[in-house]
């Protein structure tokens, strides 16, 4: 048998290197993996890891992929930490672009002629408030009612897609869009401020930035933070000292299903300009990826972000550069993503195979 | 603790840049092409996204053997092409689109309706550019549409099942209720009552294009509710394999899938995009190309119904020949009045024939389909 055990001392110089030998580890394994198939290693490889940074329009198109999943992963990393397994940030995200999106087709309708630096406070408001209103019914059954969160955060996703088709399908449906599910688009004044004209990446890329940092102060400037984080790994510690466990998991779910609101809405309003039933695009689930890549820190889900995203980014330009089947685009992000997460874990912890060594002892 | 956790993210990300940085640098340069000899016209570049894998055996698989059949017909040193599969319908294929146009391509086609407004938007910033997209209705002077009839097929498929039908019930497995699949479900059982006027047909939506779990679970509840013929306007072999499995009949849709079940497979409904993409790659190279809105069905060979099952009885296999006879002549249209919805409501006035307009804002069932369109008026 195969035991894992914690190290008492886990190497600061391992955790430094972890991520360039993960790195490296994947380039290894994804050079075979190419060459195997009969395509140039470097060529591949470079088309992951130096493409999606190469020139204005990547850089900017690479931000505006990062924007939700950061968001979504900011407030999932809190989560955690609180021992609060919100996995429905994809539900939350999709509340938020219905509610963000639905402020925008309000406008349109209207006819309101605003300043998109007016509207964009109140979208940002109206994401929050959809996706902290979802998440909220996560916490109030897991508080009243000792529901587990993870079966009703995640059964909640499948209820704001089927919201979502219903709007589309019937009374949001563009009147004159030949029946086909989609919204009218929105007008100019609810786009969203772009940062570079003629290129996509908008504001709401800087609010995610700042959102980072104010996550990282909270976390670990705050006394109501670091409170948060006592009761993750020690709920007893926690509540012998005198922390409300209900108070963890209102705070934690309403600011995170807030985030994970805001990306829903921004996406919306921003590269979309519409809603169809495509504006899942499965962010909300990614994020929880990004959220352990990032060792579920605020910095770290800026980084994870930005590899989760080169990596989708990258299999695209792999497919039309290099002709490499998305199929194997995904297997590169899982040796990449497995390679990642290994690495952490054996920093932290060690391999023992017991049992062996039991039945030779005296 | 926080302190130096964060100064090991930062360290460890400066290092991951710098690996990085040291990556890129040694690939930076892309391998340059051998450079063409510049006495022949350079060959027209054209290039294609798929909402699907390649691989799924419906729809993407078909536009991906129309686009392969058009170059071996024009040759490869006419046509070059490329294809990006599996992109979400979402902001990711805005900058696939601007990717591929980037990298020199002059002809690009995307193949499903939710690329609308990314094309829209990619095709109005590169007017030198041209632009197509499958099943839209937006278009411009660098931006057309294109389309099967693929009622047509669903109708051939209909007469087929009314005549193998033993409880007179059809299953249809929808994935999104939108025209496009309205019609086809309304085709299916017009279909199969030219044949049978006693037949009904129940429909599953399992919103979705390619989800064979889904699929699966939604043709095993229509052959629970007695249906013993199943037709779906989804992208796998799924229903098709579970009917199979039940002993049923089936069909299959978008490609030729008569290998997933020799003994449920009654024919397929089958795209043939060759014909439209040979098509446009001439126009576009000898700039004859200018938009338009192209509608193709069996008369033009753009669908129809293939690979027949051998077991058909004489007398099917003649009302099949008859219906396609008919649709290729123009001897029968799918969609002639008088028809009535479901609820009793005369929607096409007796011996009219539906235009595109009526086609394309059917949002309800003809009699004989059970149930209400989901969020219909």
């Amino acid at each position: 048998m195969i035991r894992l055990d914690v190290r008492p001392t886990p190497s600061l110089a391992m955790s430094v290197l972890s991520p360039v030998i993960a790195l490296t580890v994947t380039v290894t394994l994804g050079g075979l993996l190419f060459l195997a198939l009969g395509k140039e290693p470097g060529r591949v490889l470079s088309m992951f890891l130096f493409e999606p940074f190469n020139g204005a329009r990547a850089l900017t198109e690479l931000g505006l992929k990062c924007t939700p999943l950061i968001l979504c992963a900011l407030g999932l990393g809190l989560c955690f930490r609180a021992n609060v397994w919100n996995i429905g940030a994809e539900g939350q995200f999709l509340m938020g672009a219905i509610t963000g999106g639905g402020l925008a087709l309000w406008v349109t309708n209207a006819q309101l002629a605003l300043s998109p630096w007016a509207f964009f406070p109140l979208v940002v408001l109206a994401g929050a408030a959809g996706g902290a209103a979802w998440a909220g019914i996560v916490a109030l059954l897991r508080d009243r009612f000792h529901a587990n969160e993870i079966l009703v955060s995640l059964m909640l996703v499948y209820v704001a897609d089927l919201l979502l088709s219903w709007l589309v399908f019937g009374p949001w449906k563009d009147p004159r869009g030949f029946n086909f599910p989609q919204t009218v688009n929105f007008s100019a004044s609810t786009e969203i401020p772009r940062i570079v004209p003629g290129l996509r990446l908008h504001w709401g890329f800087v609010f995610a930035l700042v959102a980072a940092i104010l996550m990282w102060l909270f976390m670990f400037r705050t006394y109501r933070g670091v409170r948060l984080q006592i009761g993750g790994p020690a709920p007893a510690a926690a509540r012998y000292a005198g922390f409300s466990a209900s108070s963890a998991i209102w705070t934690t779910l309403l600011l995170s299903g807030g985030l994970a609101g805001i990306a829903g809405a921004f996406e919306a309003v921003g590269p979309m300009g519409q809603l169809t039933p495509h504006v899942a695009s499965g962010y909300g689930f990614t994020a929880v990826i990004v959220a352990f890549v990032g060792r579920l820190h605020p910095i770290g889900a800026l980084l994870g972000s930005v590899v989760l995203s080169a990596l989708v980014i990258g299999g695209q330009l792999a497919q039309s550069r290099v002709g490499l089947p998305a199929s194997v685009s995904g297997v590169f992000q899982g040796i990449l993503l497995l390679s990642l997460l290994a690495c952490d874990t054996l920093i932290h912890h060690r391999l023992r195979l017991v049992g062996w060594s039991r039945r030779t002892a005296p | 603790m926080n302190r130096s956790f964060t100064r090991r993210i930062a360290l460890g990300a400066l290092l991951l840049g710098a690996t990085l940085a040291a990556c890129s640098k040694k690939e930076a340069p892309p391998a340059p092409a051998a450079a063409p000899a510049p006495a022949k016209p350079e060959p027209l570049k054209a290039a294609f996204i798929y909402v699907g894998p390649v691989g799924d055996a419906g729809w993407s698989y078909s536009h991906d053997l129309g686009r392969r059949a058009a170059v071996e017909k024009l040759g490869a040193d006419k046509v070059t092409t490329t294809f990006v599969e599996k992109v979400p319908e979402g902001p990711d294929a805005e900058r696939v689109l601007r990717d591929l146009v980037a990298q020199g391509n002059k002809l690009v086609f995307a193949t499903s309706f939710g690329f609308m407004e990314s094309i829209v938007k990619v095709a109005k910033d590169n007017p030198e550019v041209r632009f197509e997209h499958a099943t839209g209705y937006k278009t411009s002077d660098n931006l057309r549409v294109y389309e099967a009839k693929f009622y047509e097929g669903a109708y051939l498929a209909g007469v087929v099942a009314g005549k193998m039908t033993k409880t007179n019930t059809l299953g249809f497995v929808g994935s999104f209720p939108i025209p496009e699949v309205l019609r086809n479900i309304n085709a299916y059982t017009l279909g199969a009552q030219s044949v049978n006027p006693k037949v009904k047909t129940r429909v599953v939506w399992v919103n979705s294009w390619f989800d064979p779990p889904k699929e699966t679970e939604a043709a095993q509840s229509l052959l629970n509710q007695g249906a013993d013929v199943l037709l779906q306007n989804t992208d796998s072999t799924a229903v098709l394999q579970a009917a199979e499995r039940n002993g049923k009949l089936g069909f299959g849709w978008d490609s030729d899938m008569s290998a997933f079940a020799p003994k449920a497979h009654l024919g397929s409904v089958a795209l043939n995009w060759a014909v439209y993409y040979e098509k446009s790659f001439r126009e576009a190279m000898d700039n004859t190309w200018k938009t338009e809105v192209t509608k193709w069905g069996v008369k033009e060979g753009m669908i129809d119904y293939v690979k027949p099952a051998s077991f058909l009885p004489a007398d099917v296999q003649q009302a099949l020949e008859t219906a396609r006879e008919g649709l290729k002549t123009g001897a029968v249209a799918v969609f002639k009045g008088p028809l009535v919805d479901n609820a009793g409501k005369e929607v096409l006035a007796k011996d009219a024939v539906a235009d595109d307009a009526w086609k394309g804002a059917i949002n309800f069932y003809v009699k004989g389909v059970e149930g209400k369109v989901p969020s219909g008026n």
